[in-house]
């Protein structure tokens, strides 16, 4: 920037040094070359400068390393946002930057390589896919559990009471595709319970399903219960029994070869320390 | 050329050919050929290009008459009225996915008169996709055939209907040819923008297969399992495009620029 701005004082009063008046000659022979020639190199530099000072890191101090990347599951926008924000009170220094999808959608980008520091699964299967491929710094260990339920509209419209009542072919039931976390413990409660769904659509993650819902575009969705609580009054539960439901296990792990490896642990730590798991009490999740 | 411009221009070639290159090197060429005769490719594939061509149909039939109305007619608010027709190709699709639930979703404002009235639903059928796909394509089609009716001489069709001819057999023998090549041209860009169309079609119509899984969204949800099938998935989409686009060639680029020519 500073260079940027030199360059375009000199260009211009290079510039001021040849035309001082407001008027150029028109098609003067004497200057007319000169006056190209100058005017495309000033042009030139300027532009140049510019292009440089602005495609260029800025100037700014360097921040360090306090930034930590951390890539968590859709079920846990709520959550995890608040975590975030407590873990920058205690650590006045960090700048928590959380980004939040479906968790193979996750997994896929941190295989192919995305700087992340830490990531939160929400099932234990695509977690697996990560210590696969080597990517897992440390042992990952489950922090929150969580409970499938059917979302529905307010009011429960179309009454339904239970799983079984999904079967029904003229209700537009949503689901996550069968990678996502949402979508693999929604095809367990189903062979669980002996039904078979159709769906109307598979979405990519569990926040796309409450979405449906609470628009009104679908009449039942299967997701889970922390997503229920966050939806409000947007959005009421059904209950799925205990003989058909599925425990949802949430691990967590710092990734290896991470950007900032000593924040990533102090955030995984917190995460699991009481002050981090009152936090996700307080959301609704289950203890680990 | 000058050199300079020689050597930006080649950047510019390398910027567009390195991701092809980066797919073409990571293909897993022994497995391709099961990938592309899988269920999940074939269906797919055959719904996008039933919907792709019915959406081009849908933007030529209603496209042509709206560029008719805004080169030709003026009429106050023309201005406004062209940029609301063209608003789609600046929206990013998911927003115009969004958009089309509030307007034609169950609860929407029209959408829920369809469902009371009619029993229409939209959203999650295959419908829903050519709705949504259209909805983007349409503009780039608008845009094309108004230019070339703008600079179609208007003496030619007075000239047709001095001699006898009916506004309909002006339109079709006269106007129709001459603006040929912009109308092709304009129907393949809507074709390809309708073909490659995710946002809209994820958000509005959802995603099912065989239903309203078009390829880019079993692409997007192949490369979550299984990258390899993703790839193969998007090289045939490549192929297609790359095939269509070098068959049009010059009419590709003669179409908006050319003096129109009349058919005898």
């Amino acid at each position: 920037m500073p260079l940027a701005i030199t360059l375009t004082v000199v260009g211009a009063a290079g510039w001021r040094q040849l035309y001082p008046s407001r008027r150029f000659p028109p098609n003067s022979s004497r200057l007319t070359n000169v006056r190209n020639v100058r005017t495309k190199f000033i042009a030139a530099a300027m532009i140049v400068a510019l292009l440089a000072a602005s495609c260029g890191a800025d100037d700014a101090p360097p921040v360090g390393d306090a930034t930590l990347t951390v890539f968590a599951a859709a079920s846990l926008t709520a959550a995890f946002t608040e975590l975030g924000d407590a873990f920058t009170a205690e650590n006045p220094d960090a700048e928590v930057t959380v980004n939040f999808a479906g968790s193979s959608d996750l997994v896929a980008q941190i295989t192919e390589g995305a700087p992340v520091d830490v990531f939160a699964s929400a099932d234990l299967a695509n977690m697996a896919k990560l210590t696969d491929a080597g990517l897992d710094g440390d042992d990952p260990v489950v922090f929150a559990t969580n409970l499938a339920e059917i979302i529905v509209e307010p009011g429960n419209p179309t009454g339904i009471t239970g799983v079984a009542d999904l079967a029904d072919g003229d209700l537009v039931v949503v689901q996550c595709a069968p990678e996502v976390p949402c979508g693999s413990y929604a095809e367990q409660i189903f062979a669980n319970a002996g039904v078979a769904v159709t769906p109307s659509s598979f979405e990519e993650n569990v926040k796309a399903v409450v979405t449906k819902v609470v628009l009104g575009e679908a009449d039942a969705g299967i997701v889970y219960r922390t997503d229920v609580i966050a939806a409000g009054d947007d959005a009421d539960g059904v209950t799925i029994g205990d003989d058909v439901n599925v425990v949802a296990e949430y691990p967590i792990v710092s990734i290896a070869d991470a950007p900032n490896p000593v924040g990533a642990r102090a955030f995984v730590d917190f995460v699991l320390s009481p002050a981090g798991q009152e936090i996700l009490a307080a959301f609704g999740f289950g203890s680990p | 050329m000058p050199v300079p411009a020689l050597v930006l221009a080649i950047v510019a070639v390398a910027f567009f050919a390195l991701p092809l290159v980066g797919l073409i090197w990571r293909a897993p060429w022994s497995n391709a050929w099961t990938y592309l005769t899988a269920d999940t490719a074939l269906t797919a594939l055959r719904l996008s290009m039933v919907t792709s061509l019915c959406s081009t149909a849908l933007s030529i039939v209603f496209g042509v008459p709206l560029a008719w109305l805004l080169a030709r007619v003026d009429f106050p608010g023309r201005g406004a009225v062209r940029a609301l027709c063209l608003l789609s190709m600046v929206l990013p699709p998911v927003v115009g996915g969004v958009a089309l639930f509030f307007a034609l979703g169950r609860r929407g404002l029209v959408g829920q008169y369809l469902d009371q009235w009619f029993g229409i639903t939209l959203p999650f059928t295959t419908a829903g996709v050519v709705v949504a796909q259209t909805f983007v394509a349409m503009p780039f089609l608008v845009i094309t055939v108004e230019a070339a009716l703008r600079q179609l001489d208007p003496r030619l069709e007075d000239a047709s209907r001095t001699l006898g001819a009916s506004r309909w057999y002006t339109f079709r023998r006269v106007t129709l040819p001459a603006i040929r090549p912009a109308l092709t041209a304009g129907a393949v860009l809507a074709w390809a923008r309708a073909l490659g169309e995710f946002g809209a079609t994820i958000t509005f119509a959802g995603n099912f297969p065989g239903t309203t899984q078009t390829m880019p969204l079993a692409v997007y949800l192949s490369l979550e399992t299984n990258p390899e099938e993703a790839i193969v998935l998007a090289l045939l989409m490549i192929a297609i495009s790359f095939i269509v686009l070098v068959g049009l060639r010059d009419r590709w680029f003669g179409a908006v620029g050319r003096p129109a020519q009349v058919a005898a």
